[in-house]
Parts: structure tokens; C-alpha cells; sequence
């Protein structure tokens, strides 16, 4: 049973869901962005802290929802550690399509720690799990308190 | 009020035969749809009667001279009398046809609210309301005046009726607006009860029946009732009619909500008169096609009647609560004495989404989220529970199988 859902549910995303690394509020910060898709209850808070150079130094959020979204919170974070803030949120855009399309290029190496996210594409009701930490991440970077919906 | 007999005993074969919906398979898998509480599937004899009227007998109603418009008339006519006998109204006079519930209750909010309320009074709810009997009461509270006070639920998700009857002691509650089927815990409630404390404080009340008229007879003369709203889609009806019914004297003492064609007595640029009630809360063309749907709604669930309906749905929800409570790790909201057939829960490794769509790919289809009741989930401490609902075509298999494989979602998430 379930194996068809393999594919959604891959053992990186079960396990960051369940045990995300960056789940925690961050004492220290210099950016926050709260997101918040009503329609299903799902809710993320996200902390930002840069890096004299102006990198992303460190990431942490606190979430409530599934699996998709606590891991795909989790994953983002690792994701734009160290990068700027130019870069992440171009990840962000890329990130975004690829959750909508499903469609990952070979040649992005910076989406191959979130290639298990793509599997979401197929379940529409669900693309929004994975997407709402991303738009936080926007929204954080531009200085708004709380993120636009799509 | 039609009172028959009827044995109850229901044919379950045969009603699954009724609803051509019940035939399709999801994602391979024989459908098992366990969400009816957000919406009924609808029988052959509603999908018929709309489709019969479109192709047979369809006009504007209350305008035309001709016969088309005169035989339409009288089949959106004849649904007036249908929800009356339904919900046991003394005049058919007392039965306004809106789009859903939701417009109902903001018909109610808007013109006794605010047409006949006096800043300074106060409107109940309870704890277990569904978004749309708070939002109404909240843009009345904020627009009018008017307070709003919540009445407390126990833990076990009933109404708390000492602290209810406490919120009415200063006599400053013009309105009480309460469920009588909580859509997330299924709990009654007690209707007649809260009707007669409600009058004794010398508050009207209005019940939203959304759930209720579903699993059980419902006498809004008996009950004591002053409001009564429910939506067509839920009573395996089609979308966009819905009902209030209100005490005649209510109704014409209330203003109208919207203004435009139908509701009017004459019309010139100094003024205009209302129509008589209830078409002076029935402006513009009605939904005629789904008053016939409705009407046929109806007719289906007095034909089964709600002796065998209830019977068979009390027996489905004794079985989902045994079911469900004996999977590991799963958690049943409210315990209510009194309950219609919705089964709240959480499953310990899972969220409800996560849940929901597993299932799904199962073919089984259940509700998860806050079920448009985010201060009820609050009160609970959750932000999301999964929702089974049953309905007349509900099987036990289905239940058996939503049990079974709950077990296997929560082996996935070890
Ligand atoms: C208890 C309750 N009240 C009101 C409603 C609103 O019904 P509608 O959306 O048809 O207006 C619902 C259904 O979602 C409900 O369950």
C-alpha cells in the first residue's frame, strides 16, 4: 500500500518533517516574515540572520503543518545558508516552479537538495505545503512582516 | 406536520444504486466518500429533476403570463411547501429561499440584526460555530453595536447550558445563534432547551441546521425555534439554495436585505414598497433550478425517512467511534451523548493533510483541516483534525476500510 506515494513522500522528506534540523526560533536575527495559508491552517514563521558580508548566516522557523511543509521549511533553510539574499530569492523562484512543474533541470545544481520536493507537482491540493515557507523567504528578505499569498 | 411510519429498515443496495457517483473509482480505487458533512453526492431523482425541468418546463418564475413561466412557478412554488412540511413550519409564508446557510445567517445578521437589534444589545453563539455563523455576528458587533458573547463548550463537546443560560442573565442578549450539529464534533445540540432559556431572557433564537436536517427530523414549531437556516447542497440537493425559515411576524416586522426585481410591491424614483414576505427577501431571479432539485431532495429523504435514516446513520457512527478509537496513535474529538454522524480525529505521527492525502490515494476521501471553525480548533489546541462524515449511502465496509487503512498510514510515518 502506498507505494505510489513514494514519490511525494521520499525518506528525506519523512525525515526532515519529522526531525527538521532548523525548526527553532532564532534569538538573534535581523529578519522575520511570518506566512500563513488560511485556507488549510498551515502557518510558518521564519528568522533571519546575515553575515557581516551580507550572506545568509543562519535560518530557523517554526511551523505548524505536514510533513511537506515542515520539511520543505527545513530543506529551505539548509538551502539559502550562506548564500545572498539575491541568490535566495532567485532560489526561491526556481524553487517555486519547480514544486508547480515538477520539473527539476539536471544543469540547477543549487534545486538538487530540494529534487525530492518535486514529487509535490502532482498532488495540486499539496503544492502549496511546500511552497508557503518559500514565500516567507521572500518576504523576509524584502523586509515585509508577512507574506503575500499566490 | 406529515407524520408517517416508517419501518426502520433501510435498503442499502438500493440507495447506493441511486447515486451514480458512488460507481466511480479514484486513482484506481473504488471510491469510499466519507466527506459528506462539506457535501452530499446527489441522487438520480435531483440530478433527473433538474435536468428534466431544463429540457421539458423552464421559465423565469412570478413574471410570466405564459404557460412555460406559469408551470415553473409552480414547481419553485411547490418547494416552498416541501421545506415547510420538512421542517414542520406552520406557513409556507415562513420559508425564504437563499443561496446557502452562509446567506442565510447573514440575511438573519443584517436585516434583524441590524434592522430591528438596538445598539447596546448582545448576540450568543457557542464555542463550536462554523465561520459562518461568527463572521455575520462579528461585522453586526462592529458595524451595529451590538456585543458578542460566546457561550462555553465542555470538554466532552457539548454545550455548556449553566454557563449558556448565565451569558443571558442581564437580559441585553437579543439573539441567540447557535449550531444544532457541530460540523467538527458532532454534538447536538439541545435545541428545545436552549430555545425556551433563550425566550425566558426574552431572546429570539436562531439555530443553523446545516448538519442537523441531514441526519434527523427536525420541528422547528417543536423545537421553539425563531430562526432556522440549512443549505441544499449538504441535504444531497444541489449547490446554491439554501433556506431560512423565521416566524412570520419576524419576518415582517425585518427589512429587507437586498434590494432589486421580485422583492418589491411598486417601485418609483421617490420610493418603493416591499413585497409580502417571503418575496421581500428574494430579490432577483431565484435559483429556480435548484429549488427543483431541492424539492426532489427532499422528496428523497422523506421517501427513505429520517426513522431509517437515523437508525442507519446512529448505527455508522457507533461503529466508526468502535473502529476508529481501537487504531493506535488515533484520537477522537467530543464524546457529545447526543451526536449525528461526524467523527473528528488526529492520528499521533501524522498530520491530518499528510493523512488525507494517503487515504486519498486509497480512494478513500475524508475532510482534513480546521473545517471552517478556526476558534473551535483553537479551543482544542490544534490546528487541524481529519473529518469522516457519513450519510444515508454510507456502508460499514467504508468504515472498515478508513479504520484498516488508517493503520497503514500510521505504519508509513513510523
Ligand atoms: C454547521 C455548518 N454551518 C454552516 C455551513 C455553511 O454552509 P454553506 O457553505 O452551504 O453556506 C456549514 C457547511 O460547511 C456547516 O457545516
Amino acid at each position: 500500500m502506498f507505494e505510489d506515494l513514494r514519490d511525494l513522500y521520499q525518506e528525506v522528506i519523512l525525515d526532515h518533517g519529522r526531525h527538521p534540523r532548523h525548526g527553532h526560533r532564532l534569538e538573534a536575527f535581523d529578519a522575520t516574515a511570518k506566512g500563513d495559508n488560511p485556507l488549510c491552517g498551515d502557518r510558518i514563521q521564519l528568522w533571519l540572520k546575515y553575515a557581516p558580508d551580507g550572506t545568509i548566516a543562519k535560518a530557523g522557523f517554526e511551523a505548524r503543518g505536514c510533513a511537506i511543509s515542515i520539511a520543505s521549511a527545513d530543506l529551505m533553510a539548509e538551502a539559502v545558508t550562506g548564500r545572498t539574499p539575491a541568490q535566495a530569492s532567485a532560489l526561491s523562484a526556481r524553487f517555486r516552479d519547480m514544486a508547480r512543474s515538477g520539473i527539476a533541470p539536471d544543469d540547477d545544481p543549487d534545486l538538487a537538495g530540494l529534487r525530492p520536493l518535486s514529487g509535490v507537482h502532482e498532488y495540486p491540493s499539496r503544492v502549496k505545503c511546500a511552497t508557503l515557507p518559500w514565500h516567507a523567504l521572500v518576504a523576509a528578505l524584502d523586509g515585509a512582516q508577512e507574506a503575500g499569498s499566490e | 406536520m406529515n407524520v408517517t411510519t416508517k419501518p426502520a429498515l433501510l435498503d442499502l443496495a438500493r440507495i447506493r444504486a441511486d447515486f451514480p457517483i458512488l460507481r466511480q473509482s479514484v486513482h484506481g480505487k473504488t471510491l469510499v466518500f466519507l466527506d459528506s458533512a462539506a457535501s452530499a453526492m446527489k441522487p438520480r431523482a435531483v440530478i433527473e429533476a433538474m435536468s428534466g425541468a431544463m429540457e421539458t418546463q423552464y421559465a423565469n418564475v412570478h413574471r410570466g403570463l405564459h404557460w412555460m413561466s406559469e408551470r415553473t412557478t409552480e414547481a419553485y412554488e411547490a418547494t416552498r411547501d416541501a421545506v415547510a412540511g420538512l421542517i414542520g413550519a406552520p406557513d409556507r409564508h415562513e420559508i425564504v429561499f437563499v443561496r446557502n446557510s452562509t446567506e442565510a445567517i447573514n440575511l438573519v445578521a443584517h436585516s434583524y440584526g441590524r434592522g430591528i437589534m438596538k445598539p447596546g444589545q448582545a448576540v450568543v453563539i457557542s464555542a463550536m460555530e462554523h465561520h459562518s455563523n461568527i463572521v455575520p455576528w462579528q461585522m453586526l458587533r462592529d458595524a451595529h453595536g451590538i456585543e458578542l458573547r460566546i457561550a462555553p463548550i465542555t470538554e466532552a463537546g457539548e454545550l455548556d447550558m449553566a454557563a449558556f443560560e448565565a451569558l443571558l442573565a442581564d437580559g441585553r442578549v437579543g439573539l441567540v445563534a447557535i449550531t444544532h450539529m457541530s460540523n467538527v464534533l458532532g454534538s447536538y445540540t439541545p435545541a428545545e432547551r436552549i430555545a425556551a432559556i433563550a425566550h425566558a431572557h426574552g431572546a429570539r433564537v436562531l439555530f443553523d441546521g446545516s448538519q442537523a436536517v441531514v441526519h434527523r427530523r427536525v420541528d422547528v414549531a417543536a423545537l421553539g425555534a425563531d430562526f432556522y437556516v440549512f443549505t441544499g447542497h449538504k441535504l444531497y440537493g444541489p449547490t446554491g439554495i439554501g433556506v431560512l425559515w423565521g416566524r412570520r411576524e419576524l419576518l415582517e416586522a425585518m427589512p429587507p436585505f437586498l434590494g432589486g426585481g421580485d422583492m418589491i410591491s411598486s417601485v418609483s424614483y421617490a420610493r418603493s414598497t416591499w413585497a409580502q414576505v417571503p418575496h421581500k427577501f428574494e430579490a432577483g431571479t431565484p435559483a429556480i433550478l435548484e429549488a427543483i432539485g431541492l424539492s426532489a431532495a427532499i422528496g428523497y429523504v422523506q421517501a427513505i425517512g429520517y426513522e431509517a435514516i437515523a437508525a442507519h446513520e446512529a448505527a455508522l457512527t457507533d461503529h466508526a467511534l468502535a473502529r476508529l478509537s481501537a487504531v493506535e496513535g488515533v484520537r477522537i474529538l467530543g464524546r457529545a451523548q447526543d451526536r449525528g454522524g461526524v467523527v473528528s480525529f488526529t492520528l499521533d505521527r501524522a498530520h491530518a493533510h499528510d493523512v488525507a492525502t494517503l487515504l486519498d490515494r486509497q480512494g478513500i476521501a475524508i475532510r482534513a483541516g480546521h473545517h471552517c471553525a478556526e476558534p473551535l480548533m483553537h479551543h482544542l489546541g490544534l490546528e487541524s483534525t481529519a473529518r469522516a462524515s457519513f450519510a444515508v449511502y454510507t456502508t460499514h465496509a467504508e468504515i472498515d476500510a478508513l479504520a484498516d487503512t488508517l493503520a497503514r498510514v500510521r505504519e508509513f510515518f513510523a
